[in-house]
Protein backbone atom coordinates (compact mmCIF):
# COMPACT_ATOMS: atom_id res chain seq x y z
CA UNK A 1 0.00 0.00 0.00
CA UNK A 2 1.01 3.90 -0.71
CA UNK A 3 2.06 5.86 1.73
CA UNK A 4 -0.29 8.16 0.67
CA UNK A 5 -3.45 8.55 -1.65
CA UNK A 6 -2.30 11.75 -3.24
CA UNK A 7 -0.06 13.84 -3.96
CA UNK A 8 0.42 17.42 -4.74
CA UNK A 9 3.26 19.21 -6.56
CA UNK A 10 3.98 22.64 -5.12
CA UNK A 11 6.95 23.20 -6.04
CA UNK A 12 8.16 26.59 -7.53
CA UNK A 13 5.15 28.10 -5.28
CA UNK A 14 5.65 31.10 -2.38
CA UNK A 15 3.20 31.72 0.33
CA UNK A 16 0.46 31.04 0.91
CA UNK A 17 -0.28 29.32 -2.31
CA UNK A 18 1.33 25.97 -0.84
CA UNK A 19 -1.36 25.97 1.78
CA UNK A 20 -4.29 27.10 -0.14
CA UNK A 21 -3.63 24.24 -2.71
CA UNK A 22 -2.84 21.89 0.36
CA UNK A 23 -6.34 23.18 1.58
CA UNK A 24 -8.21 22.29 -1.70
CA UNK A 25 -6.86 18.93 -2.24
CA UNK A 26 -7.98 18.06 1.27
CA UNK A 27 -11.34 18.41 0.84
CA UNK A 28 -11.55 16.39 -2.08
CA UNK A 29 -9.99 13.57 0.02
CA UNK A 30 -12.07 11.19 1.81
CA UNK A 31 -11.75 11.14 6.05
CA UNK A 32 -8.55 9.33 6.89
CA UNK A 33 -6.91 9.59 3.53
CA UNK A 34 -3.36 10.35 3.31
CA UNK A 35 -2.18 13.45 1.24
CA UNK A 36 1.74 14.33 0.13
CA UNK A 37 3.01 17.82 -0.52
CA UNK A 38 6.28 18.68 -2.51
CA UNK A 39 7.06 22.31 -1.69
CA UNK A 40 10.38 24.38 -2.21
CA UNK A 41 8.77 27.23 0.19
CA UNK A 42 11.13 27.14 3.19
CA UNK A 43 8.46 28.62 5.00
CA UNK A 44 6.29 26.03 4.49
CA UNK A 45 8.36 23.89 7.08
CA UNK A 46 6.48 25.95 10.06
CA UNK A 47 3.28 26.45 8.28
CA UNK A 48 2.22 23.00 7.86
CA UNK A 49 2.85 22.34 11.15
CA UNK A 50 0.77 25.79 12.01
CA UNK A 51 -1.83 24.42 9.40
CA UNK A 52 -1.96 20.84 10.84
CA UNK A 53 -2.53 22.30 14.52
CA UNK A 54 -5.45 24.26 13.57
CA UNK A 55 -7.31 22.47 11.55
CA UNK A 56 -6.72 19.27 13.31
CA UNK A 57 -5.51 17.29 10.35
CA UNK A 58 -2.37 15.45 11.30
CA UNK A 59 0.78 15.74 9.77
CA UNK A 60 2.82 12.64 9.38
CA UNK A 61 5.69 13.61 7.79
CA UNK A 62 7.79 16.60 7.52
CA UNK A 63 11.11 16.32 5.89
CA UNK A 64 13.29 17.81 3.70
CA UNK A 65 15.80 16.20 1.25
CA UNK A 66 18.31 19.45 -0.49
CA UNK A 67 16.14 21.80 -0.82
CA UNK A 68 12.90 20.54 -1.03
CA UNK A 69 10.12 19.53 1.30
CA UNK A 70 7.88 16.63 1.87
CA UNK A 71 4.90 16.49 4.09
CA UNK A 72 2.23 14.23 4.58
CA UNK A 73 -1.00 14.84 6.02
CA UNK A 74 -3.75 12.78 6.98
CA UNK A 75 -7.45 14.25 6.86
CA UNK A 76 -9.51 14.12 9.73
CA UNK B 1 -23.79 31.44 15.44
CA UNK B 2 -21.15 28.97 13.92
CA UNK B 3 -18.36 28.06 16.10
CA UNK B 4 -15.32 28.72 13.96
CA UNK B 5 -13.24 31.73 14.30
CA UNK B 6 -13.54 35.19 12.69
CA UNK B 7 -11.09 37.72 10.80
CA UNK B 8 -12.14 40.95 9.93
CA UNK B 9 -9.86 42.75 8.08
CA UNK B 10 -10.27 47.05 6.81
CA UNK B 11 -8.64 47.42 3.90
CA UNK B 12 -7.80 51.11 2.91
CA UNK B 13 -4.84 51.37 0.53
CA UNK B 14 -5.00 50.52 -2.92
CA UNK B 15 -1.33 50.11 -4.10
CA UNK B 16 -0.06 46.93 -5.29
CA UNK B 17 2.17 45.91 -2.56
CA UNK B 18 -0.51 46.69 -0.14
CA UNK B 19 -2.78 44.95 -2.00
CA UNK B 20 -1.32 41.74 -0.85
CA UNK B 21 -1.83 41.41 3.04
CA UNK B 22 -5.22 41.92 2.57
CA UNK B 23 -5.86 38.87 0.26
CA UNK B 24 -2.86 36.33 1.66
CA UNK B 25 -4.49 36.92 5.19
CA UNK B 26 -8.07 36.36 4.40
CA UNK B 27 -7.21 33.43 1.49
CA UNK B 28 -4.74 31.39 4.42
CA UNK B 29 -7.63 32.13 7.31
CA UNK B 30 -10.48 30.91 5.48
CA UNK B 31 -7.93 27.41 4.59
CA UNK B 32 -7.51 27.46 8.46
CA UNK B 33 -11.68 27.73 8.96
CA UNK B 34 -12.06 30.97 9.85
CA UNK B 35 -15.33 33.16 8.67
CA UNK B 36 -13.61 36.10 6.97
CA UNK B 37 -14.30 39.51 6.06
CA UNK B 38 -12.99 42.41 4.35
CA UNK B 39 -14.23 45.52 4.68
CA UNK B 40 -12.72 48.00 1.36
CA UNK B 41 -12.90 51.80 1.77
CA UNK B 42 -11.06 54.55 0.02
CA UNK B 43 -8.43 53.47 -2.44
CA UNK B 44 -8.71 49.70 -1.00
CA UNK B 45 -11.98 50.28 -3.31
CA UNK B 46 -8.89 50.02 -6.18
CA UNK B 47 -9.03 46.35 -5.26
CA UNK B 48 -11.81 45.35 -5.86
CA UNK B 49 -11.85 46.80 -9.55
CA UNK B 50 -12.49 44.36 -12.28
CA UNK B 51 -9.77 45.01 -13.84
CA UNK B 52 -6.74 45.68 -11.48
CA UNK B 53 -3.75 48.52 -12.68
CA UNK B 54 -1.89 48.36 -9.26
CA UNK B 55 1.21 50.10 -9.02
CA UNK B 56 3.93 50.50 -6.75
CA UNK B 57 6.06 53.63 -6.35
CA UNK B 58 9.30 54.54 -4.69
CA UNK B 59 8.36 57.76 -3.47
CA UNK B 60 8.51 58.76 -0.20
CA UNK B 61 8.92 54.89 0.38
CA UNK B 62 12.56 54.65 1.08
CA UNK B 63 12.27 51.06 2.52
CA UNK B 64 11.68 49.50 -1.28
CA UNK B 65 14.26 48.05 -2.56
CA UNK B 66 15.94 49.16 -5.85
CA UNK B 67 16.70 46.64 -8.60
CA UNK B 68 20.09 46.97 -9.81
CA UNK B 69 20.99 48.90 -7.00
CA UNK B 70 19.34 52.00 -8.24
CA UNK B 71 18.97 54.13 -5.50
CA UNK B 72 22.68 54.25 -5.02
CA UNK B 73 23.59 56.27 -8.35
CA UNK B 74 20.07 57.37 -9.02
CA UNK B 75 18.57 60.80 -7.58
CA UNK B 76 15.29 60.81 -5.54
CA UNK B 77 13.94 62.86 -8.21
CA UNK B 78 14.54 60.57 -10.61
CA UNK B 79 11.58 58.26 -9.26
CA UNK B 80 9.61 61.17 -9.95
CA UNK B 81 10.10 60.97 -14.21
CA UNK B 82 6.79 60.22 -15.52
CA UNK B 83 6.58 56.68 -16.25
CA UNK B 84 8.89 55.74 -13.62
CA UNK B 85 5.83 54.16 -11.72
CA UNK B 86 4.95 52.02 -14.68
CA UNK B 87 8.54 50.62 -15.08
CA UNK B 88 8.55 50.12 -11.25
CA UNK B 89 5.59 48.29 -10.70
CA UNK B 90 6.18 45.91 -13.85
CA UNK B 91 9.55 45.15 -12.72
CA UNK B 92 8.10 44.65 -9.20
CA UNK B 93 5.03 42.28 -10.94
CA UNK B 94 7.56 40.29 -13.21
CA UNK B 95 10.13 39.82 -9.80
CA UNK B 96 6.99 38.40 -7.83
CA UNK B 97 6.31 35.90 -10.67
CA UNK B 98 9.98 34.65 -11.41
CA UNK B 99 9.37 34.33 -7.10
CA UNK B 100 6.34 31.98 -7.58
CA UNK B 101 4.14 34.57 -5.81
CA UNK B 102 0.59 34.52 -6.62
CA UNK B 103 -0.73 37.88 -8.46
CA UNK B 104 -3.47 39.92 -6.70
CA UNK B 105 -6.22 38.99 -9.10
CA UNK B 106 -5.15 35.03 -8.19
CA UNK B 107 -5.55 35.87 -4.72
CA UNK B 108 -8.84 38.01 -5.22
CA UNK B 109 -10.10 34.72 -6.99
CA UNK B 110 -9.27 32.21 -4.56
CA UNK B 111 -10.88 34.36 -1.52
CA UNK B 112 -14.34 34.84 -3.49
CA UNK B 113 -13.91 31.06 -4.19
CA UNK B 114 -13.45 30.46 -0.74
CA UNK B 115 -16.25 32.41 -0.03
CA UNK B 116 -14.71 35.39 2.35
CA UNK B 117 -16.92 38.44 2.02
CA UNK B 118 -15.71 41.18 0.65
CA UNK B 119 -17.85 44.45 1.48
CA UNK B 120 -17.24 47.54 -0.51
CA UNK B 121 -17.95 51.44 1.68
CA UNK B 122 -21.29 52.66 -0.17
CA UNK B 123 -19.71 56.51 1.12
CA UNK B 124 -16.22 55.82 -0.70
CA UNK B 125 -17.63 54.36 -3.65
CA UNK B 126 -20.01 57.44 -3.58
CA UNK B 127 -17.37 59.82 -3.15
CA UNK B 128 -15.21 58.20 -5.77
CA UNK B 129 -17.94 57.98 -8.65
CA UNK B 130 -17.35 54.44 -8.77
CA UNK B 131 -20.22 52.44 -10.42
CA UNK B 132 -21.51 49.21 -9.27
CA UNK B 133 -20.58 47.46 -12.47
CA UNK B 134 -16.85 48.95 -12.24
CA UNK B 135 -16.43 46.24 -8.93
CA UNK B 136 -16.31 42.81 -9.15
CA UNK B 137 -19.27 40.84 -8.64
CA UNK B 138 -20.13 39.06 -6.27
CA UNK B 139 -19.69 41.51 -3.14
CA UNK B 140 -21.79 43.60 -1.13
CA UNK B 141 -22.05 46.96 -0.16
CA UNK B 142 -22.31 48.58 3.15
CA UNK B 143 -20.99 51.05 5.82
CA UNK B 144 -19.33 51.09 9.14
CA UNK B 145 -22.21 49.82 10.98
CA UNK B 146 -22.33 46.90 8.43
CA UNK B 147 -18.83 46.49 9.82
CA UNK B 148 -19.03 46.58 13.19
CA UNK B 149 -21.75 43.82 12.75
CA UNK B 150 -18.90 41.34 12.03
CA UNK B 151 -15.91 43.09 13.71
CA UNK B 152 -17.99 43.05 17.03
CA UNK B 153 -17.95 39.62 17.14
CA UNK B 154 -14.57 38.61 15.53
CA UNK B 155 -11.19 37.18 16.90
CA UNK B 156 -9.03 38.79 15.27
CA UNK B 157 -9.28 42.32 13.66
CA UNK B 158 -7.16 44.27 11.20
CA UNK B 159 -6.75 47.84 9.60
CA UNK B 160 -4.17 47.58 6.88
Amino acid sequence: MAEFDQELDASGLNCPLPILRTKKALTALQSGQVLRVIATDPGSVKDFDAFAKQTGNELLESSEDGGTYYFRIRKN
Amino acid sequence: MSDSKKLAIIATKGSLDWAYPPFILSTTAAALGYETRIFFTFYGLQLLRRKLNLQVTPLGNPGMPMPMAMDKWFPVLGTALPGMQAVMSGMMKQKMRAKGIASVEELRDLALEAEVVMIACQMTVDLFDFQQSDLIDGIEYGGAATFFEFAGESDICLFI
